[in-house]
């Protein structure tokens, strides 16, 4: 999705420069949230303040919105179809690769090593086996690299 | 007190939701399943629609979970709910833009903290694929090979692009149509009618 953003807000619109866009990009990823939606409320606040930040979200909400809630009111009585159903069976598998195989990118662009993977795969059973909700996943990933930085700069 | 509940659930979400959109799944995952508001197949079957359609993928979860469990009403408020903590943290963050650039970058702590999310944030991305490897989803060998098929082909570009292909050549055209993601799954959907229908 950024490449998008990248050519209607820089090349076409000329809203922000290449650099600001790259720091918006890291903003957006480093704040909690969708990030094409933190991407549209830097882009609005930055052109027009709360209008703009009003404006932005709406655009990057609304047609992902008017579309599902489209889909939302026919699919309750579509998906007892017996062809529907058939075309899910095959679809639920492929999903669950989808989900699955960006994480050879992922860690190969985070440049995970042998001791670093152990932070994934700790989190991934935690959730997986342990049933860990995520959130606290998160947050104590957050609290013990804050306490094991503190130790490091006091030594 | 349905609202209040979905209001709460999807605001926490969009607070801990780090990493964007698949990552966001294990968080959404785990509130629907812990408040009955959707099974597990519909879960993939919603993730399988937001795949093929635009948009980022936490809306439209937050959507159709919101009007499944409490009506048109129900998916604003959700969908409002997963936005808000966007909006306070990044107003916030972008009033303070300049002052928090100085500050922030280069601070260990900071950056430390990201670089171990990144990490974090992969494990919670794997937990959703191993959540979902469940017998109503995996129905038959059949189901492996679409996985096989699909994994294949979303990992191929990645395998075979060296740092010279460039994406606008023919070849890094067809790498990029044969690991499109609604072409796999508008695939599988139709290996899927005729197999099952």
């Amino acid at each position: 999705m950024l490449p998008l953003i990248q050519r209607e807000v820089v090349d076409r619109q000329h809203w922000i420069d290449e650099e600001e866009f790259l720091n918006m990009i890291a903003l957006a990823q480093a704040a909690p949230g969708l990030i094409a939606v933190n991407s549209a409320i830097f882009i609005g606040w930055r052109i027009g303040g709360w209008r703009g930040v009003c404006g932005a979200v709406l655009g990057a909400v609304l047609p992902s919105f008017l579309i599902i809630l489209m889909i939302a009111m026919v699919f309750s009585d579509w998906k007892n179809l017996p062809a529907v159903e058939a075309v899910f069976k095959g679809v639920r598998p492929a999903v669950v690769a989808l989900i699955a195989a960006p994480l050879v990118k992922l860690a190969r662009s985070a440049k995970i090593t042998w001791l670093t993977a152990l932070i994934p795969v700790t989190a991934a059973l935690l959730i997986w086996l342990g049933g860990v909700n995520p959130v606290w996943v998160i947050v104590s990933a957050i609290i013990i690299t804050l306490i094991v930085e503190k130790l490091k700069n006091k030594n | 007190m349905l609202y209040l509940q979905l209001f709460i659930s999807f605001f926490r979400i969009g607070l801990f939701g780090f990493g964007g959109g698949l990552a966001i799944l294990s968080l959404i995952q785990m509130e629907v399943e812990a408040h009955g508001w959707m099974t597990q197949q519909e879960f993939v079957d919603i993730v399988a629609v937001s795949q093929v359609t635009p948009g980022p993928i936490g809306i439209n979860c937050a959507t159709y979970v919101g009007y499944t469990a409490g009506g048109l009403w129900g998916s604003v408020l959700t969908t409002f709910a997963i936005v808000l903590p966007s909006l306070i943290i990044m107003l916030s963050v972008c009033r303070a833009y300049f002052w928090l650039n100085r500050r922030f970058q280069g601070n260990p702590y900071f950056e430390q903290t990201l670089r171990i999310l990144r990490f974090t944030v992969i494990g919670l991305i794997a937990s959703a694929a191993l959540l979902l490897i469940r017998p109503t989803n995996f129905i038959d060998t059949a189901s492996w090979i679409i996985f096989g098929v699909v994994a294949f082909f979303t990992i191929l570009p990645e395998l075979v692009r060296s740092q010279t292909t460039n994406p606008k050549s023919i070849r890094g055209k067809i790498l990029n149509l044969a690991s499109h993601p609604i072409l796999l799954i508008v695939l599988a959907g139709l290996a899927g009618y005729i197999l099952y229908a």
